[in-house]
C-alpha cells in the first residue's frame, strides 16, 4: 500500500514539474510570425518564445550568453563577427541546424527587399555585406560598416531554416506555434527538438504549452487573472497593481525601475509657428533647467505612480547598471534655485506672474496623449509646481495621431509630456534621439548642421561611441553625453516607471527582471503548479 | 404635489446658492493639491475627502456644479430648440419635406461625429483657457445632440397635425405660421420637456467621455462629468462611498427640476 502511495506521489511530482500550460494575454494581434519582420510588441513576444538566437542577453544579469553559438569573436573594428555553432541541434521540424542556416538568415536580414526592421541596426554604412560558412560549424558575417555592440544585436535575430519548406514553422526556440485563431488566441507548443537541458539533464522547456489570449481590455485581463483563468499579467499600471496587491499580495511583483522614461521637451524648431519670444524661452538653457528644477519628481513618483517609479536622471535608467553615469543625480527640486536661474536669464516676477525681459507673461501649453490617466495626473502636478514660479501652464490632451502630427510634422506645439519606451540597454539604440540630424531628435529634429555647440559635441560623442569597440571607451563617451543632457536639459527626464507584474502562485521558477519580457524571460524554465526545479 | 415642488425648489435653491458661494463654503481652492493628504477620508477640513491628487472634493463639487448646472441645461436647451424646429417643421409640412428631413436626420445620425470632434480639438488653439474649452464643448454637444429628439418631435407633430382642434383652426382660416407657433408648438411641450430632461444628464456624462478625446473640461477646472470619471474605479467606490456625491447630486438636481416644472395634474408644464 505504502509503495502504491509513494509511486503515486512520485508520478504526481514529475507531472507537476514538467507539464502544464502557461496562460497570459497579448494586448494586440501579432502582425507577423517572421522573426526578421518583427515591429510590434505581440510579434516580439512570439519571436522571443519561438525563435532560436545565436546569443541572448540574460535579462536578469544583463550579461550576454551563448545560445546557438558556443563562442563568438568580433573583429575588424566591429565590422566582422565569427560564430562557433553548437552541434547536434535540429529545428522543430527535424531539419538539422547548420552554418548555412545562419548565413542564410543574415543574408535575409540584410536583404533590402525584405525591409527587416531588425536589420536596420546592422546597416551602419552603404555597401555590400558578406556571410558564409567558414567550417562545418562556424560562420562569419562582414557588414559594410562598424556595428556598435555587434554581438548583442544578434539577441534580436531569430535564425531561419535555409532548407525547410515552411520556414516560419521551423524554429529553434523552446516553443513553436501550434494553433492560431485570429483575434482570439495563439497556442505555442513545446518544441520537441529544443536543444537545451537543465542541470540534471532533463529536456527543456518544462511547460507543455503557452496559451496567449488576445485581449485589449486591461480590466478584463485583470478579472481573468483574479479568476485564475490567466497565470500572469506582464505589465500592470500602478493603480491596478495596488488594487491587486490589496486582494492578492503574494501575486504582485514590483521588479524595480524599468528602462522606460516619462519625459518633457520643448519645441526648439526654428521654423515652427511659435512667436519668437516663446522660441527664445524654449531655446534658453536656463529656462529649461529652471523648469526642470521646479518639477517635484519625488511627488510624481509618490502621487501619480503610487511609489512605483524612480526619479529619472537621464538617457540611462537607474536599472541600466553598466551604462548609467553614476556621477549624475536626478535634478533636485528647488523653487528658489529655479527662480534665481530665471532672474539671471532676464525673467522677473510681477505679483504672482512671471514675465520675460520684454514683459511677456510666461504662459505655455503642454500636450499629452488623451486617455492616459498617469500623464493627465502628472500634468496636473506640473501645473501646480510651475504656478509657484508664476508660470501658467495650459494642459492640453490630444488624441495620439494629432499629438504625433504636431511634434513630428507641423511642429505646432510648445511642450510635450510623453512616454518613451526603451528596450535596449546599449546606447547605440539611442542614436536616433541624440544625433542632431536624426528625425527623432525630437526638440529640434533633422538639423542640417548642429545648431548649438553642445549638440555638435553630442553628435561627435555618439558617433565615437558607435565606432569604438572598447566597451569602457564607449561608456566614457556615453557618460559625457549623459552629462551634457543633464546640463543642457533639452529633454527633462521625469521618472522611470517600475516594471509591475502579477504572477499566479502556480507559476514556479519566476525570476522577475527589469528588462522585457520581465516575467517570462526564462520561459523555458517556468513550471506550473510543481515544485521549484531549478533557479537561475 | 405643491409641497413636493416646494421642497424641490428649496433644494435647487440650496444647490445653486452653494455653488455661487463656493468660495465661502469651501475651505480651499478647487485646484490646490494637498499632496500629503491623498485620497483622504472626509473630515472637518475636507467634508468629502480628497481626490487622488489631494484636492478637496467638496470644493471641486461646488465649483463643478457651476459648470455643469449652467452649461449642460444650456446645451440641452439648444439641442431641444433645434429638434423642435427641424422635427416640428418636418411633421407639420409633411410630404416631401418630411421625407427629406427624415433622410437628413438618418444621415446625420450615421455620420462619424467622433472624427469631427477630433478635428475640432485639433483646430483649437493650444492655449485655449479651460473656460473657453468647456463652453465650446457644450456648444458642440448642443449642436450635435438634436437628431434623435427631432425624430420623436416629428412623430409627435404628425399625430397633432390631424387633431380636431388643428383641423378646426385651419378651417377657420388661421395662417400656417400662427398655427405652428400658437397651436402646435405649445402642445408639443411635454415631448420637448421630456427630451430636454433626458439630454441634461446625457450631456453631463458626454462631457466626461469627451475628456478621453482631449475635449471637455481641462485641468484644473472641475465638472460633474470629470468627477464622475473617477467612478470607473469600482473598488475605490467600495472603500470611499463619498465618491458617489457628484452622481447623487446629479440625480437630486434632475429629479428636483422635473418636480418643479410639473403642473398640478402631474404633467410637465
Amino acid at each position: 500500500m505504502l509503495r502504491i502511495v509513494a509511486a503515486l506521489l512520485v508520478t504526481f511530482t514529475l507531472a507537476a514539474e514538467t507539464g502544464g500550460e502557461l496562460r497570459f494575454c497579448l494586448r494586440t494581434e501579432p502582425k507577423t510570425f517572421n522573426p526578421l519582420l518583427v515591429e510590434d510588441e505581440s510579434s516580439e513576444t512570439i519571436r522571443y518564445l519561438t525563435a532560436g538566437v545565436l546569443v541572448r542577453l540574460n535579462r536578469y544579469t544583463q550579461e550576454l550568453e551563448g545560445e546557438l553559438a558556443s563562442k563568438w569573436k568580433v573583429a575588424e573594428n566591429g565590422r566582422r563577427i565569427d560564430f562557433d555553432l553548437r552541434t547536434n541541434v535540429s529545428f522543430s521540424d527535424g531539419t538539422p541546424f547548420t552554418c548555412e542556416d545562419v548565413a542564410y538568415t543574415i543574408r535575409q536580414l540584410m536583404d533590402p527587399a525584405l525591409h527587416s526592421p531588425t536589420g536596420d541596426a546592422f546597416r551602419s554604412a552603404p555597401g555590400a555585406m558578406e556571410s558564409k560558412c567558414t567550417g562545418t560549424s562556424s560562420v562569419m558575417a562582414r557588414f559594410p560598416g562598424a556595428v556598435a555592440a555587434l554581438a548583442a544585436q544578434f539577441d534580436q535575430v531569430g535564425i531561419l531554416s535555409a532548407r525547410s519548406a515552411r520556414k516560419e514553422s521551423a524554429v529553434l526556440g523552446p516553443f513553436m506555434v501550434g494553433e492560431y485563431k485570429a483575434g482570439s488566441y495563439i497556442q505555442l507548443r513545446r518544441n520537441p527538438n529544443y536543444w537545451k537541458h537543465d542541470a540534471s539533464g532533463k529536456k527543456l522547456p518544462y511547460l507543455d504549452s503557452i496559451r496567449l489570449e488576445i485581449q485589449q481590455n486591461r480590466e478584463l485581463e485583470l478579472l481573468r487573472f483574479r479568476r485564475n483563468q490567466l497565470d500572469l499579467v506582464n505589465k500592470l499600471d500602478p493603480e491596478m497593481y495596488d488594487r491587486l496587491a490589496a486582494e492578492m499580495p503574494k501575486s504582485v511583483i514590483d521588479a524595480g525601475p524599468s528602462l522606460d522614461w516619462e519625459v518633457v521637451f520643448f519645441n526648439q524648431v526654428a521654423t515652427s509657428p511659435l512667436p519668437d519670444y516663446k522660441r527664445q524661452w524654449f531655446r534658453s538653457d536656463a529656462f529649461r533647467r529652471a523648469i526642470s528644477e521646479a518639477i517635484n519628481r519625488e511627488d510624481i513618483c509618490r502621487v501619480v505612480y503610487r511609489g512605483h517609479a524612480r526619479p529619472a536622471i537621464g538617457p540611462a535608467s537607474v536599472s541600466n547598471h553598466f551604462w548609467l553615469n553614476a556621477s549624475l543625480k536626478p535634478a533636485a527640486y528647488s523653487v528658489p534655485s529655479a527662480l534665481t536661474r530665471l532672474e539671471r536669464d532676464g525673467f522677473h516676477r510681477s505679483g504672482d506672474t512671471l514675465l520675460d525681459r520684454a514683459g511677456h507673461k510666461v504662459e505655455f501649453s503642454m500636450i499629452t496623449n488623451a486617455g492616459n490617466k498617469l500623464h493627465e495626473r502628472t500634468l496636473a502636478l506640473i501645473q501646480q509646481d510651475l504656478s509657484k514660479l508664476g508660470i501658467q501652464l495650459n494642459v492640453v490632451v490630444l488624441d495620439f495621431p494629432s499629438l504625433i502630427e504636431r511634434i513630428s510634422r507641423s511642429f505646432n506645439y510648445e511642450s510635450v509630456l510623453m512616454a518613451i519606451t526603451n528596450v535596449d540597454l546599449d546606447p547605440n539604440s539611442q542614436m536616433n534621439i541624440w544625433v542632431s540630424s536624426a528625425d527623432n531628435h525630437q526638440w529640434n529634429p533633422a538639423q542640417k548642421t548642429p545648431e548649438t555647440p553642445w549638440e555638435a559635441e553630442m553628435d561627435k560623442l555618439m558617433q565615437a561611441q558607435n565606432a569604438a569597440q572598447d566597451l569602457n571607451q564607449r561608456k566614457a563617451y556615453f557618460d559625457r553625453v549623459q552629462a551634457i543632457v543633464w546640463e543642457r536639459a533639452p529633454v527633462l527626464f521625469l521618472v522611470n516607471p517600475n516594471a509591475l507584474a502579477a504572477v499566479s502562485s502556480n507559476v514556479k521558477n519566476v525570476t522577475p527582471a527589469t528588462l522585457r519580457p520581465q516575467i517570462y524571460w526564462n520561459a523555458e524554465r517556468l513550471t506550473i503548479g510543481g515544485t521549484l526545479v531549478s533557479q537561475r | 404635489m405643491k409641497r413636493a415642488q416646494n421642497i424641490a425648489l428649496i433644494l435647487l435653491g440650496l444647490v445653486a446658492a452653494a455653488s455661487l458661494f463656493a468660495g465661502v463654503l469651501a475651505s480651499s481652492s478647487y485646484s490646490e493639491q494637498f499632496r500629503d493628504s491623498l485620497s483622504a477620508m472626509p473630515s472637518t477640513r475636507f467634508p468629502l475627502g480628497t481626490d487622488e491628487l489631494g484636492r478637496d472634493r467638496f470644493a471641486r463639487l461646488l465649483y463643478g456644479t457651476r459648470v455643469s448646472l449652467l452649461l449642460a441645461p444650456a446645451a440641452a436647451l439648444l439641442s431641444t430648440l433645434i429638434a423642435a424646429l427641424v422635427g416640428g417643421t418636418a411633421g407639420y409640412l409633411g410630404g416631401k419635406w418630411e421625407r427629406a428631413v427624415t433622410s437628413g436626420i438618418d444621415l446625420f445620425l450615421s455620420l462619424p461625429w467622433l472624427f469631427l470632434l477630433l478635428t475640432v480639438r485639433a483646430l483649437l488653439p493650444l492655449n485655449t483657457s479651460p473656460v473657453t474649452s468647456v463652453i465650446i464643448t457644450f456648444l458642440l454637444l448642443g449642436c450635435l445632440g438634436w437628431a434623435t429628439p427631432a425624430r420623436i418631435v416629428r412623430a409627435g407633430t404628425r399625430t397633432l397635425v390631424h387633431s380636431d382642434y388643428l383641423v378646426q383652426a385651419r378651417a377657420n382660416g388661421v395662417s400656417g405660421i400662427r398655427l405652428f407657433w400658437r397651436h402646435l408648438l405649445p402642445n408639443l411641450r411635454p415631448i420637448l420637456l421630456a427630451q430636454f430632461w433626458i439630454s441634461v444628464p446625457v450631456f453631463i456624462l458626454s462631457e466626461a467621455n469627451l475628456g478621453l478625446l482631449g475635449l471637455g473640461v481641462s485641468e484644473p477646472l472641475p465638472s460633474w462629468g470629470a468627477m464622475l470619471r473617477e467612478l470607473e474605479n469600482y473598488t475605490a467606490i467600495l472603500h470611499n462611498p463619498w465618491m458617489l456625491a457628484p452622481a447623487a447630486l446629479l440625480v437630486v438636481v434632475v429629479c428636483c427640476l422635473q418636480l418643479v416644472l410639473r403642473t398640478e395634474d402631474g404633467i410637465p408644464c
